[in-house]
Formats: C-alpha cells, sequence, structure tokens
C-alpha cells in the first residue's frame, strides 16, 4: 500500500462536506486527486480522513456572474482550460491554461484543488492575482470572500481555514483590458521556473493601470509593484519596457535549485515582463 | 482498517469488492483482478504508464483510489482488443515498431486510443504534445509517433 491509512468519506453534498470538514479537523479534502494523491503515494502527506468531492453534483459550472464568471469547486482543468466563456472574458487564464501540465491530468485535476495547492511554482495563482478573483470559502460558520492577493500566504500555505471547502472562484470582466501570460519552464507542461501574468489598462495612449503579477520566484504568486508604478502614467514606449524589466528582476529574491540558479530566475523575470507587457500592450488597442 | 465496498464494471464486467480506501485503482487492477497489464512506472501521476479510460477517458490509475470508482466504467489495455484479435492502434504499435522494452507501452496504446478519438488524423505535432504525459525510456519516441498516427488512421477504417 502506497498511501497511509485513512477514513474514507463520500460527501454527498456541499453540506455534507463542511459537516464532514467541522468533526474531522485532521481531514482533508479529495478533489482531482493530481497533486494530493501524489503525495500521499509519497507519504508527504498522511492525512487521516479523506472527504472525497467528486461525487457532488452542480459544482463543477462555469456561468455567467455579471461581466464575469463563476467558477464549482469541481470544474476540471480542461473544462475551463475550453471554456468559450473563458475564452471570451478571462482570456488571459486560457493562455496560461496552454502552460499547465498536460491532458490526462487536466482531465482530473480541477481549479479549485489547484489553488488550494498553492504550489509556489503554479500559474494559475498568478492569474487570479492579475485579474483580480475572488475566492469563496465555506464552512458551517458561514461564507467568506477572499481576495486573490490575500488568499496566497506562502509555500502550500494559503488563508483557507481547516474547516473551510474552497466553493467557487469568481473572475471579474475585465473585457477592455490587455492582457498577457507567459513563462519558462523545463518542459511544456511543468511547474514553471519563472511566470509572469500581466494585465493593463491604457486610456488615450497612457498607462491607467498596471498588474504584473510573478510566480516560480517566491513563496507564491506576488505583485511586482515597482514594475507596475514603471508603466503607469505614460505610453508603454522602450524607456517604459526596459523601466519595468529592471524594476521587475529588482522586486524578486529568487531561490537557486537544480532547475535554474537565482541569476537566471531573476533575468527570466526582466525577459517575461518585457515580453507580457508588450503583448498586453498589443491587446489593448 | 474497516473495508468499504465498491461496485463497478471494468472491461465490460461487473466488480464489486471491498477494500482499504488506501487502495489506488492501479494497485487493485493488478492485486485483485490480475490485470497486470497496467504498469507502474512513478505512482505519482507524472510518467503515463498506467493510463486507463475511466469513463471514455484517459485518467492515471495510481492517482484514483479504488473506492473512488462506484458506478464507473473502467478500461484496461485487456479491453481493448475485439473478438477478431488486436484492437488497430495495438496492430500498429506492432506493425511500427513502437515498443522496445515494453514497459511504457499499454500507457501509450490506451492514451493513443484517445488521442484518435479527439483528433481526426492527427499529425505529427499533435501526437507529441498530446503525448507530453506518457514517457517512455527507450524508443526515443519516434516510432511511438509513427504507430499512433498509423493506428489513427486505421480506427477511422
Ligand atoms: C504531471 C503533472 C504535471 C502538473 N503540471 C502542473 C503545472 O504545470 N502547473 C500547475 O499549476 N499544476 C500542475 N500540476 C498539478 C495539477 O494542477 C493539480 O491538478 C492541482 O495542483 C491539484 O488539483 P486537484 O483537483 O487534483 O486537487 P487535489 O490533488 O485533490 O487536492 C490538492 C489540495 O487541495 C485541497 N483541496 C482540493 N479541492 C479543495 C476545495 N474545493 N476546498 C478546499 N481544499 C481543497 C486538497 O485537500 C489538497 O490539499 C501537475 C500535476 C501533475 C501530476
Ligand atoms: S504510474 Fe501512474 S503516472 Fe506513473
Ligand atoms: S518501450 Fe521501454 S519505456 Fe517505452
Amino acid at each position: 500500500m502506497k498511501p497511509a491509512r485513512f477514513r474514507y468519506l463520500r460527501a454527498a453534498s456541499v453540506n455534507d462536506a463542511l459537516q464532514a470538514l467541522a468533526e474531522n479537523p485532521d481531514a482533508q479534502i479529495l478533489a482531482g486527486g493530481q497533486s494530493l494523491i501524489a503525495m500521499m503515494n509519497l507519504r508527504l502527506v498522511k492525512p487521516a480522513c479523506l472527504i472525497d468531492i467528486n461525487r457532488i453534483s452542480n459544482i463543477g459550472y462555469i456561468d455567467e456572474d455579471g461581466d464575469g464568471v463563476a467558477i464549482g469547486a469541481l470544474a476540471r482543468h480542461n473544462d475551463v482550460k475550453h471554456s468559450p466563456l473563458i475564452r471570451e472574458r478571462c482570456p488571459l487564464l486560457t493562455e496560461a491554461y496552454e502552460s499547465i501540465a498536460h491532458h490526462t491530468v487536466r482531465n482530473r485535476g480541477t481549479l479549485g484543488g489547484n489553488l488550494c495547492h498553492a504550489d509556489p511554482s503554479s500559474e494559475t495563482p498568478a492569474v487570479m492575482v492579475a485579474t483580480g478573483a475572488t475566492l469563496m470559502l465555506q464552512s458551517l460558520r458561514g461564507q467568506r470572500e477572499v481576495g486573490a492577493e490575500d488568499f496566497f500566504l506562502g509555500t502550500y500555505e494559503t488563508a483557507r481555514r481547516q474547516d473551510e471547502m474552497l466553493t467557487e472562484i469568481r473572475l471579474p470582466g475585465r473585457r477592455t483590458d490587455g492582457w498577457a501570460f507567459a513563462e519558462i519552464s523545463n518542459r511544456h507542461g511543468d511547474f514553471a521556473i519563472a511566470v509572469i501574468a500581466t494585465t493593463l489598462r491604457i486610456e488615450d495612449g497612457r498607462c491607467e493601470a498596471a498588474r504584473v503579477v510573478a510566480s516560480g520566484v517566491g513563496e507564491h504568486a506576488a505583485r511586482l509593484e515597482p514594475a507596475e508604478e514603471a508603466l503607469i502614467g505614460g505610453p508603454i514606449d522602450d524607456a517604459r519596457l526596459d523601466a519595468a524589466a529592471a524594476a521587475a528582476a529588482g522586486a524578486v529574491d529568487p531561490h537557486s535549485d537544480s532547475h535554474a540558479d537565482a541569476a537566471y530566475r531573476r533575468d527570466a523575470i526582466a525577459a517575461l515582463t518585457r515580453r507580457t507587457v508588450r503583448r498586453a500592450a498589443a491587446r489593448c488597442d | 482498517m474497516a473495508g468499504v465496498s465498491v461496485t463497478f464494471t471494468v472491461n465490460g464486467r461487473e466488480v464489486t469488492a471491498t477494500v482499504d480506501p488506501r487502495t489506488l485503482l492501479v494497485h487493485f487492477l493488478r492485486e485483485h483482478l490480475k490485470l497486470t497489464g497496467t504498469h507502474i512506472g512513478c505512482d505519482t501521476s507524472q510518467c503515463g504508464a498506467c493510463t486507463v479510460h475511466l469513463d471514455g477517458r484517459p485518467a492515471k490509475s495510481c492517482a484514483l483510489l479504488a473506492v473512488q470508482l462506484e458506478g464507473a466504467e473502467v478500461t484496461t489495455i485487456e479491453g481493448v482488443a475485439g473478438p477478431d484479435g488486436m484492437h488497430p492502434m495495438q496492430a500498429a504499435f506492432k506493425e511500427h515498431h513502437g515498443l522496445q522494452c515494453g514497459f511504457c507501452t499499454p500507457g501509450m496504446v490506451m492514451m493513443g486510443i484517445d488521442i484518435a478519438n479527439r483528433h481526426e488524423a492527427p499529425d505529427e505535432a499533435t501526437i507529441r504534445r498530446e503525448l507530453e504525459g506518457n514517457l517512455c525510456r527507450c524508443t526515443g519516441y519516434h516510432n511511438i509517433v509513427a504507430s499512433i498516427a498509423a493506428g489513427a488512421s486505421s480506427m477511422r477504417g
């Protein structure tokens, strides 16, 4: 047997799952299992109880929500990747999915599980922060909304409390914004060495708002505010691109590992900032 | 540990068993049903050797618990051949030398069938992209890609 022993609970409804979470402080939710079961097989994690949410009906939706999109906890990666609604209203996420995992993993893995897992090299947290997404957390105590910027706290660490389930991801509608995603990874579909997700608003040739969000170079996805400040207030010209790329590289303090050293990651962040800002600006027209 | 009863279909045959919840589907197939065609390469959802079809779509059987499968339909490599012999995708692997040691092959064939189901006349670039989740340490992929292209074409008849 690969995983350590656990009790298995199959939730029939969200309420069932919340009840089980409240009663079992040592429990973990099982969604697609693409991170959790692998970690259990390696015995990196040994939850005493698993709450399987895969049989809860009606939580795999991807629906209109005002001018944005509401995504249920069980929407699988491939459903999100191929959703015409998301392509129309949050194309940054569709573009990011070109770099996320491979078909078989995306058949099972969920966006919600991916966000709760909070791998520091994951692409989706950067997209959530860049678009200003909101995460809905529910427990028997009630429901609360947490902005993506406040959700990711560290490596595999989020603002979700033990008795809470992530029930919905809300993406705001931002159709007029420019957007672009780019990453460097060892192999297509692997976790990233460095990621930048950028959103821009340009009015009358002047950059009015910018989010430049990095992943893979810190404990969690985070905005690079000095790069954003370098972009705001004028046209996206070569001088602003240079300034933003330099500011982005200066704003990260990356680690070295067997995939890339810190200097490489810093250079990658500068290059990806330049690439995404240029592409996002072109899309604002 | 109290066993949990589960009933699902494997290669068209209904199976009911009481399993320890931590039994992975791949172990259930290999050790309880003796269907040893499904291989274990990494058991961390990386290599694709354990690929089966779950309700018609490819899934890594090392990242599924047998207890999760209540009511599901699973097809393994043992279930793809017809009464007249090999599945066209299996025949294509044989014809085009799509294997050396054969360890990755069951997963490659299951993925190849899925690629053919989703793409009409998949080209080399498509096949290589779709194979990102299936690792082979022997062949260098060239003949696997050729086998899947040929298998897809004979599946369309
Ligand atoms: C080969 C391979 C390549 C991959 N490549 C990438 C990649 O390029 N980029 C990337 O980002 N990811 C990648 N992944 C990880 C993949 O995206 C996983 O699907 C994802 O990280 C977890 O989603 P899941 O639904 O499988 O969650 P699970 O594995 O079931 O759960 C993950 C964690 O989240 C918790 N959880 C799940 N759902 C909820 C919920 N609704 N509420 C509260 N807690 C919950 C679980 O308890 C667990 O702690 C890869 C995985 C593999 C195997
Ligand atoms: S054994 Fe399942 S993917 Fe490697
Ligand atoms: S034929 Fe040996 S691993 Fe692929």
